[in-house]
Parts: C-alpha cells; sequence; structure tokens
C-alpha cells in the first residue's frame, strides 16, 4: 500500500499556508499529525493532489490559560495535551480524554486540531469539545471567524470548515470551580477506537442539587452527539441513580442511528451509551461533590 | 535542477547521517527499509494499527508508516537497528532473548522501540504501565505474557546498571 502522488508544500507560518489553501482549495488538504489521512491516502481511499504540511508551524502548538479555560494551538499533539499541568488544573476533562485517544506512538503525532477538522464521529476530542462549548477559530484570506463547536459538526467527517479556510485554534471555556467531570469510553482494545464514549460536566448547587449538566457522546451516530434532552431532565434533581437512569434513557432516546458494523450492532451501541452515560454521570457527580 | 517530483532531504539515523531524494510520496518506513537498507523496522499493517513499523522521532515513538519520509528532513530518527552496542544487546533485546518474548519476531522491532520509549520516561513502569504502552502493538504468537515479562526484567536489569554505577564518576 503506498499513497498516491502529490505536490508537497509546508509552509513556516500561517499566512503562508492560508494563502496556499486559498490558491489551491480544490486540490489541497492540510496534513497535521497525519494519523487519520495517511491512513486514508495508504488505502487509496484518500487522493489529495496537494498536502499543505502545518508541522513546520510553531506558532500553532501551544497550551495556554483563556477566559477561566483553555486556548489550544490547532497542532497541539494529544501527548502534549495529556501532559500538560494548565489543562490538568483548568479543564482535567480534556486531559483525561486526550489519553484515550489512540494509542503513545498515535498520540505522539495527532494534533487536537486534527481531531476536530477530521470530524470522525468515533474521536474522542469532537464530543468532549461540544460538551465544553468550545468555539474553533478558523483562519482565511479574509481575516478570521470563530465557529461555535454546536455549529461547526454537520455530519460524517463533515464540519463548517471551507477548503480555503485553515482551524488554527480552539478556545474552551473554564468550568465553574464547584464543576466535576468525567470521560469514559468502551472499546475492544486499549486505544482502539471507542464502540461509545461519554463526556460528562455535572455542577452541583449549594444545597447538592444539580445546577446544570452536560453530556457529549462519541461513536453512536454521524456526528458527536450533545443531547439537551437529557442535560434538560437533570437540573434540579438530586443526584444519584434515579437521577442518572432518567438521562441514560433520555440519551438513547434520542439517538438518530447509531452505526451498524463488525464491532457492534446499532442496539448494543445504544447498550453501551446509556452504560456510560451512567458511568460518567456518577463519576462526574462525585468530583463535583470533592470540589464543593 | 532538481526534478520537482522529488525532494533531497537529511535523516540522521541511529547518529548517521544521510542524505536521500525521495517522492513526497515516500514513506519514512520505505525510506528506512528501501533507500538506507534497515529492514529491521518492519511494515505490518501499513496503515498505523499494527505498531510493527514503530522507530523513534526526536526521541518518540511514531509509526513510520504514518509519516512522510520529508517529514523526518533534518530530525533523528532510532530504528531497532540503534540498539546494540558493538555487537552487544541492548538490555531490552536481551530480555526479549531471555523471557522468550518473541516468537516469529516480526513485531519485535515495533515492541523493542515502544518499549524503550516507555523505560525513558518511566524506568520502573508497573505491569498496568506496561500494558497500556505496549498496547498499540499486536503480536499474534506470544499471547503478550512474555513481552511484558521481558519489558518488567528489562526495567530491572537497567535500574540494577545504573544503581552499580560507581559514585562520583563524571561529578
Amino acid at each position: 500500500m503506498k499513497p498516491p502522488k502529490f505536490r508537497y508544500f509546508a509552509p513556516r507560518s500561517v499566512e503562508e499556508a492560508v494563502a496556499l489553501l486559498v490558491e489551491h482549495a480544490d486540490e489541497a488538504r492540510v496534513l497535521a499529525g497525519g494519523q487519520s489521512l495517511v491512513p486514508l491516502m495508504n488505502m487509496r481511499l484518500a487522493h489529495p493532489d496537494m498536502l499543505v504540511d502545518i508541522n513546520g508551524i510553531s506558532e500553532l502548538a501551544y497550551v495556554r490559560p483563556w477566559d477561566g479555560g483553555l486556548a489550544l494551538g490547532a497542532m497541539t499533539r494529544d501527548a502534549t495535551l495529556e501532559r500538560d499541568t494548565t489543562a490538568a488544573a483548568r479543564l482535567p476533562l480534556l486531559v483525561e480524554a486526550a489519553h484515550c485517544v489512540g494509542h503513545p506512538a498515535i498520540r505522539n503525532r495527532s494534533t487536537v486540531g486534527g481531531s476536530i477538522a477530521h470530524a470522525d464521529p468515533a474521536a474522542e476530542l469532537p464530543a468532549v469539545l461540544l460538551a465544553l462549548n468550545a468555539a474553533f477559530e478558523v483562519r482565511s484570506r479574509s481575516g478570521s471567524r470563530t465557529i461555535s463547536a454546536q455549529d461547526f459538526f454537520k455530519g460524517y467527517l463533515s464540519t463548517d470548515l471551507k477548503a480555503s479556510e485553515l482551524l488554527t485554534e480552539l478556545r474552551v471555556p473554564g468550568l465553574p470551580s464547584k464543576a466535576g467531570s468525567a470521560f469514559v469510553e468502551f472499546s475492544r482494545r486499549e486505544g482502539d477506537y471507542a464502540l461509545a464514549g461519554v463526556a460528562a460536566v455535572i455542577t452541583l448547587d449549594e444545597d447538592g442539587t444539580i445546577a446544570d449538566a452536560r453530556l457529549g457522546l462519541c461513536s453512536v451516530g454521524p456526528a458527536p452527539v450533545r443531547p439537551q434532552a437529557a442535560e434538560a431532565l437533570l437540573r434540579g434533581q438530586h443526584p444519584g441513580d434515579e437521577a442518572w437512569d432518567a438521562a441514560a434513557t433520555a440519551v438513547i432516546t434520542g439517538l438518530d442511528n447509531p452505526p451498524s458494523d463488525i464491532h457492534g450492532s446499532a442496539d448494543y451501541r445504544r447498550h453501551l451509551a446509556s452504560v456510560l452515560t451512567k458511568e460518567a454521570l456518577a463519576s462526574a457527580a462525585e468530583r463535583a461533590e470533592r470540589n464543593r | 535542477m532538481q526534478d520537482e517530483d522529488f525532494v533531497t532531504i537529511r535523516l540522521t539515523v541511529n547518529g548517521g547521517t544521510h542524505r536521500l531524494v525521495v517522492e513526497p510520496r515516500r514513506l519514512l518506513a520505505d525510506a528506512l527499509r528501501e533507500d538506507l537498507g534497515l529492514t529491521g523496522t518492519n511494515l505490518g499493517c501499513e496503515h498505523g494499527v499494527c505498531g510493527s513499523c514503530t522507530v523513534l522521532v526526536d526521541g518518540q515513538s511514531v509509526r513510520s508508516c504514518l509519516m512522510f519520509a520529508v517529514q523526518a528532513n533534518g530530525h533523528e530518527v532510532m530504528t531497532v537497528e540503534g540498539l546494540a552496542r558493538g555487537g552487544e544487546l541492548h538490555p531490552l533485546q536481551q530480555a526479549f532473548w531471555e523471557k522468550q518474548g518473541l516468537q516469529c519476531g516480526f513485531c519485535t522491532p515495533g515492541f523493542l522501540m515502544t518499549a524503550y520509549e516507555l523505560l525513558q520516561h518511566n524506568p520502573n513502569p508497573s505491569e498496568e504501565e506496561i500494558r497500556s504502552a505496549l498496547s498499540g502493538n499486536i503480536c499474534r504468537c506470544t499471547g503478550y505474557q512474555q513481552i511484558i515479562e521481558a519489558v518488567q526484567s528489562a526495567s530491572q536489569a537497567v535500574a540494577g546498571a545504573s544503581a552499580t554505577v560507581p559514585s562520583g564518576t563524571g561529578a
């Protein structure tokens, strides 16, 4: 298996990369960590005429405090995020999810921006960033625009990003200090694509009831899922099995056609979504209780 | 003048510098095997699942089937051929030999390089940490148990060797 021929450009700045993408929007693909694109090219499922390799753009690799949360440069490697102490202190959910991405040798290359732009429904970060109300900055010749995660993910491997635009930054708002979060997933082998995964964020009120709950699911539909009906059910409830059961039921009722393949049927994925939702909520609530 | 279909790159592999003229689509794995004759790195699945082609780039494990050689331009690559020193096996190789951490040996270079990176960061890993670090490498022969034992044994050997280094040297 060998990738088809392509023309190769390795710009050193965002401006240079954007200029290339604008000029060659029809034929160019951005090469970030390459952990999804290169397999597709090796199998000749993807055959871009031109690659714009952004690995040399060092200004795109950073994790910075931003507005109580974090700003992540698109070329931040998952291995970097996984070990970042600022991220661990501010948004431990991101670190927990980054650790679930692939295997160590994958995470050494894979990038947060690549995961978002590729929008594989089985990927962890899109679901987690959806739950965290993240927004993404993209640059084009005419300037930049910011797209909320909610508006960004359109469907299977499909996003609001245009071929002439470059994803440059992920902005993730902070959580209240009393919030607790958790990410859980199930896969056949550690590091393989999850058959289902759930991110949960819970904030508790003074009286111990749920002030706010957020969920994000991967691998259970054509795009990451934010089950707002389940979130609404949880507000005002007391944390516990009764609330988790009701939320899990609402989650699977709202699922639109989970994938069915040799690794798991749609029914099995619904079952996993239910079990993992309860697990993630219980774990997030326990952590929120500890932070209270 | 150079044909625009080819690029000249400079790779440092196991300490030696090489100048190569490659197509941009040349995978790092193929450059190592075909252009440099370093056939210790094995290609299994060629889409990043099996871990067989794992090498280190600037000290970090990567799938050499998911990286183009041109992307390694100016970087340092270490392959399984870089482990032994002067005909003497690296402690990891010695441990794989002693614990029978291989049968057919096809996956072994990938396991060795992945374990090498693990021990660099974590000289005394627990069994769970070893299993997690090696989770991306597939072995169809051993059932993994002896591989885990080999890495444990190597970590003890490395720890033992550094403990016996006379104190006060080089200070």
